[in-house]
């Protein structure tokens, strides 16, 4: 049998920043001194669609995919990229969701309806959700391109990873003139998941 | 210490080991990367050519030279590098060349998902398929090896997953390895018929050693679990395997042309029940069941997709499909679509207007074929769209080609819209080609190319003149417009398209993404103006976006002031902020 295997799928909208952010979770789970696997999108999906990301570590990881119904986290940089992958989550586990809608191009041509309360409906379904405003949070730290590492901060909280670690994941990932305003961003999204629980 | 890396990076980091100094591609998802990592190492060449079939020549060249050498691609660059590649199997190597095809099951970025696997068999090249990046490493390393021993070009057969997974690597020390000397040898490199023969032959008896190489080879391994279940599988699958079945024995095949015989029948004979799963095509499979060995495949497995452990493990029965909340089927689909201020969305929205027919091409801009632009009629591979205008008219007449376009990208006209364009001229076509140069090959994730005036290394290169070469082409028709000035993009379609010549349009305006400029301007709407009639929505552009509870249009935070939907706006709503 596998020992504990711990799964994150990171989803969103081609050009958010997922990869960025399974980058320094991956970062610090190495120096953790797991085995870890990323699956990473690059290419067309890159251009404004829908993208998922995937992290595993453990003591030993065969696929570099997750499958439904197994993952810890699903975090979910848009609301409806976290109801497309919802399936994926484990039972128990947790969604983290940035409220932040970006309309699919079926809604921008009229062709279908966003369905805006989305994320309260996957609430009911899940009793570990927590939603988030991580772009209005990131615009207060001085950039709204941090969002991600708002998201990255929560994340890491949500999952047990020592504080050091994922700073210094960061340190190593984020540009030097990025620098601050990233770690700012970080703290705000750890405080708020211990406040969350 | 071990590091993540992707799969790419991890083939690039194998050949530097192994001394390579001379690599060549042309970008293509899931394989740009290869080259693009491999060119950053020092005291190496690395070059992006124009298309495939050139990076091969460039490969075999450097290869009968002396080095060693790496050329990689997609899967369906291979069709355009398969002349060079099968007479290169002929003539064998000098330095050792290994070569990368990456595949892409699922078509997670492409037009096909052809398994190239079928290649390896077909031009008679030995095929190896890594199953994590430590094994992209050590089997580009042993690539060589084997390229120099067997005499023949390797290939590396990759997929997506492995492309584009990162696991953790051991790098290795960096062979230091002479070039190998260069004698004039006809016989075995000017391939005429009577060559030829000589070398078929050579090929038929280098295969056969093979052969005997893959039967004992510690890249095909057997792991023994119990015996009611035995697995045949390569790549990646065998990681999916590993989840999905724990306690199954399995025979890892790290080399799948040749395929070990006898390895194969020992394995067979000692499991109950045997299954081979490979992605793709039953390129394993059908070979076991021609040697009479009692084996499933395609019967539970499909043709189709990527697999994956939940998949495997459903198929074998060991496990009921998880049941889930079934919200995905409740939210639209996001496909993907052009940036805000893209370039090519001038063109489509203009396309669309006129009711063209439109002769497609491959390229970010192909994205011009989705709902609501929709604008394309047919796309099939890289520098199709020339050659099918010219062949619409042919088969419908001058009448039907003033209402059709070919349209292609800047990096796909130089990949291989040239000749038919050549094509044309020589056959009296009136085609209207227009070639949408964004300074980039956007699709692949901005590599530059002849006509960028920049090498792979982001240094200055000589930089092919569109115009020029047009015109010496014999097109006498050649006007530059801006994609984003609807009018004069217009205009010049309606007068080329009427003329009873052919014509090429250059709709030139840099990517987006490239020069990331600081936006200065910025633009609004006037609510007393806008009619909420959704006008500006037809550009799919996600800068612009529509209040449901207002039913009037907003610019938001996406939007990049590239001044498209103000001229798309038929009352002038959306305005300049001044100041
Ligand atoms: C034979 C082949 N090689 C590579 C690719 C991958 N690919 C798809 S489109 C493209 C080029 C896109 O560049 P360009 O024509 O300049 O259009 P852009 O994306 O910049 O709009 C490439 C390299 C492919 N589909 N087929």
């Amino acid at each position: 049998m596998l020992g504990q295997t711990t799964n994150i799928m990171i989803v969103g909208v081609g050009g958010q920043g997922t990869l960025l952010t399974s980058r320094i979770i991956a970062q610090a789970v190495v120096a953790m001194g797991y085995d870890v696997k990323v699956s990473e999108v690059h290419g067309m999906a890159q251009r404004g669609g829908s993208v998922v990301t995937q992290v595993r570590y453990g003591d030993k990881i065969y696929s570099p995919i997750i499958s439904k119904g197994t993952a810890d986290v699903l975090l979910a940089f848009e609301k409806i990229e976290a109801a497309r992958w919802l399936d994926y989550l484990k039972p128990g586990g947790m969604v983290i969701i940035n409220n932040e809608r970006v309309n699919p191009l079926p809604v921008m041509s009229g062709k279908a309806k966003y369905p805006d309360d989305i994320h309260n409906k996957i609430a009911g379904l899940v009793p570990r959700t927590v939603i988030v405003d991580a772009t209005s949070i990131a615009e207060g730290c001085g950039n709204i391109k941090a969002a991600n590492v708002v998201l990255v901060g929560m994340l890491s909280q949500a999952i047990n990873l020592p504080e050091d670690q994922v700073v210094d994941a960061i340190r190593e990932i984020v540009p030097p003139k990025a620098l601050e305003v990233n770690l700012a961003a970080f703290n705000e999204g750890r405080q708020l998941m211990t406040s969350a629980g | 210490m071990k590091k993540l890396m992707i799969g790419n990076a991890a083939i690039a980091r194998g050949a530097y080991e192994a001394g390579a100094t001379v690599a060549a591609a042309y970008p293509g998802t899931p394989s740009t990367e290869i080259v693009s990592t491999f060119a950053q190492y020092e005291g190496v060449y690395a070059e992006w050519s124009p298309n495939e079939k050139v990076a091969m020549e460039v490969g075999a060249g450097a290869s009968i030279g002396g080095a060693r050498t790496l050329v990689a691609m997609k899967h369906v660059g291979v069709n355009v590098a398969a002349d060079p590649l099968f007479t290169f199997a002929y003539t064998g190597v000098n330095g050792g060349l290994v070569f990368i095809s990456a595949d892409d099951p699922g078509m997670h970025s492409s037009q096909n998902e052809q398994d190239n696997r079928g290649y390896g068999r077909f031009a008679k090249v030995p095929v190896l398929e890594p199953a994590d990046s430590q094994e992209a490493l050590d089997f580009t390393r042993l690539g060589f090896e084997i390229s120099e021993e067997f005499d023949a070009p390797v290939m590396l057969r990759i997929t997506t997953r492995l492309a584009h997974s990162q696991t953790m690597v051991a790098e290795g020390e960096k062979k230091e390895v002479q070039m190998k000397a260069y004698r004039k040898n006809g016989p075995k490199f000017v391939m005429l018929p009577g060559h030829a023969r000589m070398r078929h032959a050579e090929v038929e008896k280098k295969f056969h050693k093979l052969r005997e190489y893959a039967e004992t080879s510690p890249l095909n391994r057997i792991e023994w679990g119990h015996k009611e279940l035995g697995i045949i599988t390569s790549g990646v699958v065998y990681q999916y395997v590993k989840e999905a079945l724990p306690g199954a024995s399995i025979l890892k095949l790290g080399i799948t042309n040749p395929l070990p015989q006898r390895l194969i029948t020992d394995f067979a004979s000692q499991v109950e029940r045997l299954v081979v799963i490979e992605e793709l095509e039953p390129v394993i499979e059908e070979q076991v069941k021609s040697w009479g060995i009692k084996a499933e495949g395609k019967e539970i497995f499909t043709l189709q997709g990527e697999y994956s452990p939940e998949m495997i493990a459903e198929k074998l029965s060991w496990t009921q499909p998880a049941v889930g909340f079934g919200l995905d089927k409740e939210v639209p689909p996001r496909p993907p679509l052009l940036c805000p201020g893209c370039p090519h969305r001038g063109v489509f929205h203009t396309l669309h207007k006129m009711r063209l027919v439109v002769m497609g091409d491959i390229g970010c801009y192909t994205l011009g074929a989705l709902s609501p632009l929709e604008a394309m009629d047919a796309c099939i591979c890289m520098g199709a769209s020339i050659g099918s205008a010219l062949g619409m008219e042919k088969a419908r007449g001058e009448e039907f080609a003033s209402r059709t376009v070919a349209v292609i990208g800047d990096s796909t006209f130089v990949h291989s819209g040239i000749t038919p364009l050549i094509d044309i001229v020589y056959n009296q076509g009136t085609s209207t080609v227009l070639i949408l140069d964004n300074d980039t090959t956007a699709m692949t994730g901005h590599q530059d190319h002849p006509a960028t005036g920049m090498n792979i290394r982001s240094e200055p290169s000589p930089k092919l003149d569109l115009v020029a070469l047009v015109k010496a082409v014999g097109i006498k028709n050649v006007r530059v417009v801006d994609p984003l000035q609807l009018d004069q993009l217009q205009t010049a379609l309606k007068e080329e398209l009427n003329r009873r010549e052919p014509s090429v349009i250059i709709a030139k305006r840099a990517c987006v993404l490239l020069n990331k400029v600081v936006q200065t301007e910025r633009y609004y709407v006037d609510k007393e103006l806008c009619k909420g009639c959704r006008l500006c929505l037809r550009t799919c552009c996600a800068g612009v976006s529509f209040l449901d509870e207002e039913k009037l249009a907003v610019m938001n935070h996406n939007c990049v002031a590239c001044g498209l939907c103000p001229q798309v706006c038929t009352f002038d709503a959306i305005k300049k902020v001044e100041g």
